[in-house]
């Protein structure tokens, strides 16, 4: 299927899906490098249901991340429409996305990006000191991330205390703790060993299982995108399953 | 933790590099702090010395004498209540390092004069009595160990070898700024010891009524005019401030000196906080990522930038106050020299201004900050 084709993208079979939590229309970027234009999408659609976990494949500089981070409000399209949960997240202004990312979006990184200053428990209660919350229900949420990452034991740890794969927990911790509407990783197992690498996977799949989250996964691991309900596809600027 | 605490936590993140642009700012507002006392002293300075009494000097300059026969003169001009003479000594005490001024005075005419001599030890009668008394300021008692009663013997400079005085009495003035490491004595001692070669450095009168100080002054002047010895009159306050001009360049100086150290340690701190942000690219990025906005980033680094300045020189202005608090060595050259609360306040309002303008350019690049493309330069 090309990405010019009108009719949206799908992921998963529709008896399984819940209501459409992601609408993608039509999306495209282009980036300015000096005189020439890089060209990294063009109408690009996809839906993302409620509840569904997604991988998104795809060789080295295709356009993975610039989706994600569109996805996120984290930058710009050119052309075309990103709408989370009934809003239009392209129409926001810097501040709007700011504050919607913090309820809507939970982030993990690749490189963990804990901040080495502050504690484990400290890393994960950075987004809800932006939360009307008080000391202590922001204490309970933290303890509550961190305990579904199985790290109840490493609160007070600083990063550098951590293994790799205990940093990217409290990476998915942070991710989880304001409750997001949906979880995005950009290849949050490419700096892992393969025994850390899994148990994270094993993480994401149980957030999607157990706490019925929604997740796109970008990966370009295709053992780990196997972990998926279904995987996608993105090369030379176009998606497909 | 809170948002103040992330601050914290920033600034403990690299501690020397914290603490030892902390001890720049804090080194360079002590040298504030210091410097511009020198001014607020000298400031001060000029207004010690009444209006209501005129000082007549050689019109060729304050180091030139005038013949001790103007005073008869003088005292004959239409109101003048009252002449009396003084001039410099410039002795030392063991020390020729150890500044003090010395004033041999026409006592009997010049102490009535001047009510800011307080005498609280010795007596009066005593220093009238006796040819080599003097009295001395309390500060010089305290800095040499002196008593009242004891024999001191000083080195004279122009007017060579050794002199002999009894501290008879000890002043202290009432107003700081007049001084309290000052030695008053008997003109007569001083002519006699040198051959009767010095005459009067100045004469000092009063007046009857001192809204004339004016009228009177250049009345004097045109008398003197034709003379062998022409003066120049003016009041006691505007001949004091003379010499505060002539530390006048010394003012320009510090001024130009704080300057560029306010420069100086603009560049260190500004250069602390663009490293400070230039090292946190990616960890600035997650923080827009889980919904920062762009002011409270600003806000952050802002902080941090102020905390440092304002710690800093908060840290530098009252030691400079505690240094020179109550006596101090500066006493000698700046009577009454003291770190003022207008130098702490205007001191700690730079502090805040050197944080605003060290931290802005890093704290808005930090709020401009393209999360997409930092996350990209980071991995
Ligand atoms: N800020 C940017 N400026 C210029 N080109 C960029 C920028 N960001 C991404 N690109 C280009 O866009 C393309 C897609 O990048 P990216 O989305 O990071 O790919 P992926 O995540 O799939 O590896 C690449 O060719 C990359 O060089
Ligand atoms: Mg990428």
């Amino acid at each position: 299927m090309s990405s010019t084709e009108s009719a949206t993208m799908s992921a998963s079979a529709p008896a399984a899906k819940g209501r459409v939590l992601v609408q993608i229309r039509d999306l495209a970027k282009n980036y300015r490098r000096g005189a020439e234009t890089v060209h990294v999408f063009e109408g690009v659609n996809l839906d993302i249901h409620e509840g569904e976990y997604l991988a998104l494949m795809g060789p080295s500089g295709s356009g993975k991340s610039t989706l994600l981070n569109i996805l996120a409000g984290l930058d710009k399209p050119d052309r075309g429409k990103v709408v989370v949960d009934g809003k239009d997240v392209t129409a926001m202004n810097s501040r709007q996305l700011a504050a919607w990312r913090s309820t809507h979006i939970g982030f993990i990184f690749q490189f963990y990006n804990l901040l080495p200053v502050l504690t484990a428990a400290q890393n994960v209660e950075l987004p809800l000191l932006l939360t009307n919350l008080g000391k202590k229900q922001r204490r309970e949420h933290v303890m509550h991330a961190l305990d579904v990452v199985g790290l109840s034991d490493r609160t007070e740890h600083f990063p550098k205390q951590l293994s790799g794969g205990q940093q990217q927990r409290v990476g998915i911790a942070r991710a989880i703790v304001s409750d997001p509407t949906i979880i995005l990783g950009d290849e949050p197992t490419g700096d892992l060993d393969s025994v850390s690498g899994d148990e994270i996977l094993t993480l994401l799949e149980r957030l999607n299982r157990e706490f019925k989250k929604t997740i796109l996964l970008v990966t370009h691991d295709a053992h780990a995108a196997e972990r998926a309900q279904a995987i996608m596809r993105m090369d030379k600027g176009v998606l497909s399953r | 933790m809170t948002t103040t605490g992330l601050v914290w936590a920033n600034l403990r993140r690299n501690k020397k590099r914290t603490i030892l642009t902390m001890l720049s700012v804090m080194v360079a507002f002590f040298l504030f702090g210091v410097l511009r006392s020198v001014i607020t002293t000298l400031d001060a300075a000029t207004e010690v010395g009444s209006e209501g009494r005129l000082i007549s000097s050689s019109a060729s300059g304050i180091t030139f004498l005038l013949p001790e026969a103007h005073a008869n003169r003088l005292a004959a001009v239409d109101g003048v209540s009252s002449v009396s003479w003084a001039n410099w000594f410039g002795a030392y005490y063991r020390d020729p390092n150890d500044f003090f001024a010395q004033f041999a005075i026409k006592a009997d005419t010049y102490i009535p004069m001047y009510p800011e001599i307080v005498i609280t030890a010795g007596s009066m009668d005593d220093f009238m009595r006796e040819r080599n008394a003097a009295i001395v300021g309390v500060g010089l008692l305290r800095k040499f160990g002196w008593q009242v009663g004891q024999k001191v013997t000083l080195t004279g400079t122009f007017a060579a070898g050794d002199w002999d005085f009894n501290i008879r009495a000890a002043y202290d003035p009432p107003d700081p700024a007049f001084g309290d490491e000052l030695m008053f004595f008997h003109y007569e001692y001083f002519w006699e010891g040198t051959n009767r070669q010095v005459t009067p450095g100045w004469f000092v009168m009063t007046l009857e009524e001192p809204d004339r100080a004016a009228e009177v002054a250049s009345t004097i002047d045109a008398m003197f005019k034709s003379s062998v010895a022409p003066t120049k009159t003016q009041t006691e306050k505007a001949f004091n401030a003379g010499f505060v001009t002539m530390w006048g360049n010394i003012g320009f100086l510090v001024s130009a000196i704080g300057t560029a150290v306010f420069f100086a340690i603009l560049f260190v701190s500004a250069n602390t906080m663009m490293m400070a942000v230039r090292e946190r690219i990616g960890e600035i990025a997650v923080l827009k990522t889980v919904g920062f906005g762009d002011r409270l980033i600003f806000g952050l680094v802002l902080a941090e930038s102020m905390l440092i300045s304002v710690l800093g020189g908060a840290l530098g202005l009252f030691l400079a106050r505690g240094a020179f608090a109550g006596r101090n060595a500066l006493n000698a050259f700046f009577p009454g020299f003291g770190v003022t609360g207008g130098t702490i306040a205007l001191g700690l309002a730079m502090a805040l201004a050197l944080g605003v303008v060290s931290g802005a350019v890093p704290a808005f690049q930090s709020a401009r900050l393209s999360v997409a493309s930092a996350l990209r330069q980071v991995g």
